[in-house]
This record gives C-alpha cells, sequence and structure tokens, in this order.
C-alpha cells in the first residue's frame, strides 16, 4: 500500500467534510477496552473490532474509543470501561460482542448503566 | 493466544506503554530456508540490563496491577514450540527490538492470524500519537503499510476517521490477498 489514490482521498474528503459539523464538539463518552495480554487473549480484539463497526453502522462521532493494558482482574477479561463525561467510569466484565452492543446502545447512547453486566456501580467512597 | 497477530497486538501494546512513537513491524516469510521473522522495533523507553534479563520471565512484570508478564515469554514460548528462536535487545532510552523466528512448516507454527484486523486496532485506537510502519515480505513480493505517509497524504483528515478506517480495512484485505496470490512458489 504505498500511496493513496488522489480520487479515494477525495471521496473520503467528500464523505468527511458533510459529517464535520457533527464532530464539532467534544466527545460525550469513552470507551476503554483492555487491551493486556490478558484481555487480547480472552478476545479484546473482537470486541473492539465490533464495537468500531457498531460505532460506525449507528453514525456516531461524539465517542472516543481507546485501548489500556491489564487492569488486574485477568479472569473477568475481556472488559471495559465506560466514562460519560461528568459521571463516574464504569467498567463491565465478561463481555462479548453481544453485550458490547447492549452498553453501547443502553449506557453510552442513552445514558442507562447495564447493571447486570457491570463489575460494579457507583464512584468508591472518599474519606 | 491463538495466531501471530494477536502476539503482534499484544507486544505493540507493550510498545505504546513504553511511550514509542514509531513502531516497525516486520514479517519475512522466506518459504526456501523455511523460515519464518517476526521483528517489532519501537522508540520507547528501553529497559536497562537488569530488567532486560528478566523480560522473559513469566514471573516478572514492571506493571503495577499484577506481578506476572506473560506477553513475552508465550511468543518466545511459542518460537520455542516451532523449532525457532528469540532474541530482544533494548537499549535505555533509545527503545526495543524483538526478533521471532519460527520454522515456517512446523506443525506447531502458530498461523499468521488476521493482521489487518491487528493493524486496524491499533491505528484506530493510537495511530494519532503513532506511527506505524507495517512490512510484509513473502519471497520476492513486498508489502508496506506506513500510517505516516498515509497521514501525510490525508493532510487535515484525521486518521482515525471511520471512513478513512473503512478505506484502510479494505486496501488492507485486498494486500493481504495479493500477497497470497503473488508469492506462492
Amino acid at each position: 500500500m504505498k500511496k493513496l489514490k488522489i480520487g479515494d482521498l477525495e471521496k473520503i474528503r467528500d464523505k468527511v467534510r458533510r459529517t464535520a459539523n457533527l464532530r464539532q464538539g467534544k466527545a460525550k463518552a469513552k470507551i476503554t477496552v483492555h487491551m493486556g495480554t490478558c484481555g487480547i487473549a480472552a478476545g479484546a480484539r473482537e470486541i473492539l473490532t465490533n464495537l468500531m463497526s457498531e460505532i460506525d453502522k449507528k453514525k456516531i462521532r461524539d465517542v472516543i474509543v481507546t485501548t489500556s493494558g491489564c487492569a488486574g482482574l485477568c479472569s473477568r477479561e475481556p472488559m471495559a470501561t465506560v466514562e460519560i463525561s461528568g459521571k463516574p467510569p464504569v467498567k463491565y466484565v465478561d463481555l462479548t460482542t453481544t453485550k458490547m452492543k447492549k452498553i453501547l446502545e443502553d449506557h453510552v447512547l442513552k445514558g442507562n448503566v447495564v447493571k447486570e453486566y457491570a463489575l460494579a456501580v457507583g464512584s468508591e467512597r472518599t474519606y | 493466544m491463538q495466531d501471530l497477530s494477536l502476539h503482534v497486538l499484544d507486544i505493540v501494546e507493550n510498545s505504546i506503554a513504553a511511550g514509542a512513537e514509531k513502531i516497525k513491524i516486520s514479517i519475512n516469510e522466506d518459504t526456501a530456508r523455511n523460515k519464518l521473522i517476526l521483528t517489532i522495533q519501537d522508540n520507547g523507553m528501553g529497559m536497562d540490563k537488569k530488567t532486560l534479563t528478566r523480560a522473559l520471565d513469566p514471573f516478572f512484570s514492571t506493571k503495577k496491577t499484577r506481578r506476572i508478564g506473560l506477553g513475552l515469554s508465550m511468543l518466545a514460548q511459542a518460537t520455542k514450540e516451532a523449532n525457532g528462536s528469540f532474541h530482544i535487545k533494548s537499549k535505555k532510552g533509545k527503545g526495543t527490538t524483538i526478533t521471532a523466528t519460527f520454522m515456517h512448516d512446523h506443525i506447531d507454527r502458530k498461523p499468521i492470524g488476521d493482521m489487518t484486523k491487528t493493524l486496524m486496532t491499533l491505528v484506530a485506537t493510537q495511530g494519532l500519537d503513532v506511527d506505524f510502519l507495517y512490512k510484509h515480505h513473502k519471497n520476492n513480493y513486498t508489502f508496506i503499510f506506513d500510517t505516516k505517509t498515509i497521514k501525510k497524504d490525508l493532510k487535515d483528515i484525521p486518521l482515525n476517521n471511520s471512513e478513512v478506517i473503512k478505506y484502510l480495512r479494505n486496501n488492507l484485505k485486498k494486500e493481504f490477498k495479493k500477497l497470497d496470490e503473488r508469492s506462492n512458489k
């Protein structure tokens, strides 16, 4: 893959321009898929690949997807952390692609935490 | 890990955690010499001699969350299972290079796997901060995927834009298909 063809680049440019307005604002949510050795071995790459294609299908532009390392709870991988701006982060465990899809639809888009997949809900008490 | 593409993702995540900004991944399949050589080179923080000697120990890790570190040791194990070898070179402040060699047609040599998925995972999540150079050489055929030149071509469009990702994914799939067709001997 040496260079992008000019024609292809123009096509991408056109499509991006049409959606650019939507992306001006700050991201409203961040999804972090844990991509440590344990996460990868448990299928985190598949979770992330599917999540990206769902985000693309639903034309969501204000969600950031990123990766992190091992969180120390290897037996509950694949894991992901959802952070909605202004709200405490929620860690989800034992994920599958279907669970991740539900989390995207319910938590990320509608703001309802999917309690049955979450490790724990709520911030820890600060003394 | 089921295949080499997952190992690559794992090791590159190490490089990113070590603060690398340039990561070179190369796969060389030489069927005449019956070898498959995987190298990953980064310009991260590197390791001092003491850390380097323990890097392949599964009960050693620098991360704080767990006291075990299986990534490198599992890749080293995979090379041994396929009659190969594993080398790691590192200099504090300069970066780390790993070389994993396998016997190409060994029955226990892990398949390469879906390298497109690994590369797209890396590009979509880390592509803005890290430059990836992927080079795949098979017999007399080579292809190169270089996010630095792609970024230059895209100018103001971010590399992790979903349209760009879709385009790159399709192109990579085509390149791997071409590699399979044209390198057969």
